[in-house]
């Protein structure tokens, strides 16, 4: 790798990361998305047990998907707020000056998406053994790596809807019309390593939804940053 | 960033002189020639073709069910083609064949699952059941309702033409991730018979009516493509209009 283009790759990486670091100290400081989002989490939990009934074995057979709406409809709440900040104090325009390449932008946003997503499941993960007599400590390392892939893929189509609905009227509505369709792939892969590995089956057996989430990730973390550009223009 | 709007779309709507009243000369023929393709095709499925040995007459549906989705693809794709294009070229015509084909391949995937499940109704006895296909289909169904709703929604209309292009090329690189989602998560739909290896196993006596009727549909796509595209025209002329008078008053 020329000097050149280490340089630029420094450059994305040090901008990426003044954008995220900026997004969570703005959170640390304000606690406007994390405890909303953690206080959902828990209250999502909370009424599937009042939805469903108090069968043990019932919820059992539909923990996985269970878990996994906990988790989207959380991380929903948190992308919807992204991009609210900057409209609301109309940061826009000043986002829009920050110097270098768009995707910064995005990675950066990105970065701080899939970091409170994550912190969230770590609260849900626990809490939902907790609530739901389910024994998941010992798969912890399996469930970690699929939420995780999971989790970025979700997010990354995520971060560039939550920035193309922030100008848009109903954009509340719109995010979760837009979203949910798109990652469908990302749901049902998820949905279904969790469901095997909470059965008891190993990273073997999901082995082709892993390569599914991770192909869903590559693509999208690629073509996302591409055609973010067009999403912020002015 | 108003006024840069109404200037793009005033460009558009003059460029080519104004716009006609009617339907152009083209639009009429495809439009006619539409309608007898597929008064033809249809009357050949519905009344002349005998009826499945299996399924009987239900199966007469397919005449319709097959080529619907198969144009209803075919426009999917120029949406996809007509969104880089517009990035790239930033000419509101591409902008304008992006919408009608979207809304021409809601309807035609609309359609497809209403005969799907009118026909599963009788051979599977449930309206609806969660096969592969079928969810695929009402997967493609909801993104592209998604994208015109998108469009309603966006106030500056070069802003929408943009998201909207965004979002279509995010909805076709979709498609073949949700094929293998939900083909490994399910499969129950019968086959497909005609594009498979080893050849059709479709007798021929059906294959000319699904033909026929193919070709119909993508003629009606056309005519209503160009009849929308003018549509869309007379719109941003309307901006136009409106533009100046506003200047004078």
């Amino acid at each position: 790798m020329s000097i050149r283009a280490e340089g630029m790759v420094a450059g994305v990486l040090r901008r990426t990361w003044a954008m995220t670091w900026k997004d969570v100290t703005v959170e640390l400081r304000a606690r406007e998305r994390i405890n909303a989002m953690l206080f959902f989490a828990a209250l999502v939990l909370f009424i599937f047990n009042f939805a469903l009934g108090p069968d043990q074995e019932k919820l059992r057979e539909v923990a996985p998907g269970l878990l996994w709406l906990a988790f989207l409809f959380t991380g929903m709440l948190g992308l919807g707020r992204s991009f609210q900040a900057e409209r609301e104090n109309e940061c826009f325009e000043e986002l829009l000056l920050t110097p270098g390449d768009r995707e910064s932008i995005y990675f950066g946003k990105l970065a701080g998406n899939v970091l409170f997503m994550v912190t969230a499941e770590a609260l849900i993960l626990p809490l939902f053994g907790i609530l739901y007599n389910l024994d998941i400590w010992r798969l912890l390392p399996s469930l970690a790596l699929v939420a995780f892939l999971g989790t970025v893929g979700f997010s990354a189509i995520g971060t560039l809807l939550a920035a193309m609905t922030a100008h848009l009227r109903a954009r509340e509505v719109m995010l979760p019309l837009l979203l949910f369709p798109l990652t469908v792939p990302v749901i049902l892969g998820s949905v279904r390593a969790t469901a095997t590995i909470l059965a008891g089956g190993g990273l073997g057996e999901v082995s082709h939804w892993l390569k599914l989430l991770g192909g869903f990730d590559v693509i999208f973390l690629v073509v996302c940053p591409l055609v973010f550009e067009f999403v912020l223009e002015e | 960033m108003e006024e840069r709007t109404v200037v793009a779309s005033a460009q558009w709507a003059s460029e080519h002189g104004r716009v006609g009243a009617g339907a152009s000369l083209a639009a009429k023929v495809l439009g006619a020639a539409a309608a007898l393709v597929l008064a033809a095709g249809l009357y050949l499925g519905l009344v002349v073709v005998p009826p499945d040995a299996v399924q009987g007459d239900v199966q007469r549906i397919m005449y319709l069910h097959v080529p619907s989705i198969v144009t209803a693809y075919v426009a999917f794709l120029v949406v996809f083609c007509t969104s880089v294009l517009y990035l790239w070229k930033r000419d509101l015509r591409f902008d304008a064949v992006a919408v009608a084909s979207a809304e021409i391949g809601v309807v035609l995937t609309g359609i497809t699952l209403a005969t799907g499940s009118i026909w599963g109704k009788s051979t599977w006895g449930v309206w609806w059941t969660w096969d592969a296909r079928l969810t695929l289909t009402a997967i493609l169904f909801t993104i592209y309702v998604g994208y015109l709703m998108l469009r309603s929604f966006a106030e500056d209309p070069r802003a929408g033409a943009r998201y909207g292009a965004v979002l279509a090329i995010l909805g076709f690189l979709d498609i073949p991730l949700n094929h293998f989602a939900v083909y490994w998560w399910r499969t129950l739909h019968q086959p497909s018979s005609i594009i498979r290896p080893g050849g059709p196993s479709v007798a021929s006596t059906m294959l000319v009516p699904l033909g026929i009727n193919f070709a119909g549909l993508v003629l009606l796509s056309i005519y209503l493509l160009l009849e929308r595209v003018r549509l869309e025209r007379i719109r941003h002329r309307t901006i136009e209009v409106r533009l100046k008078r506003g200047r004078r008053g």
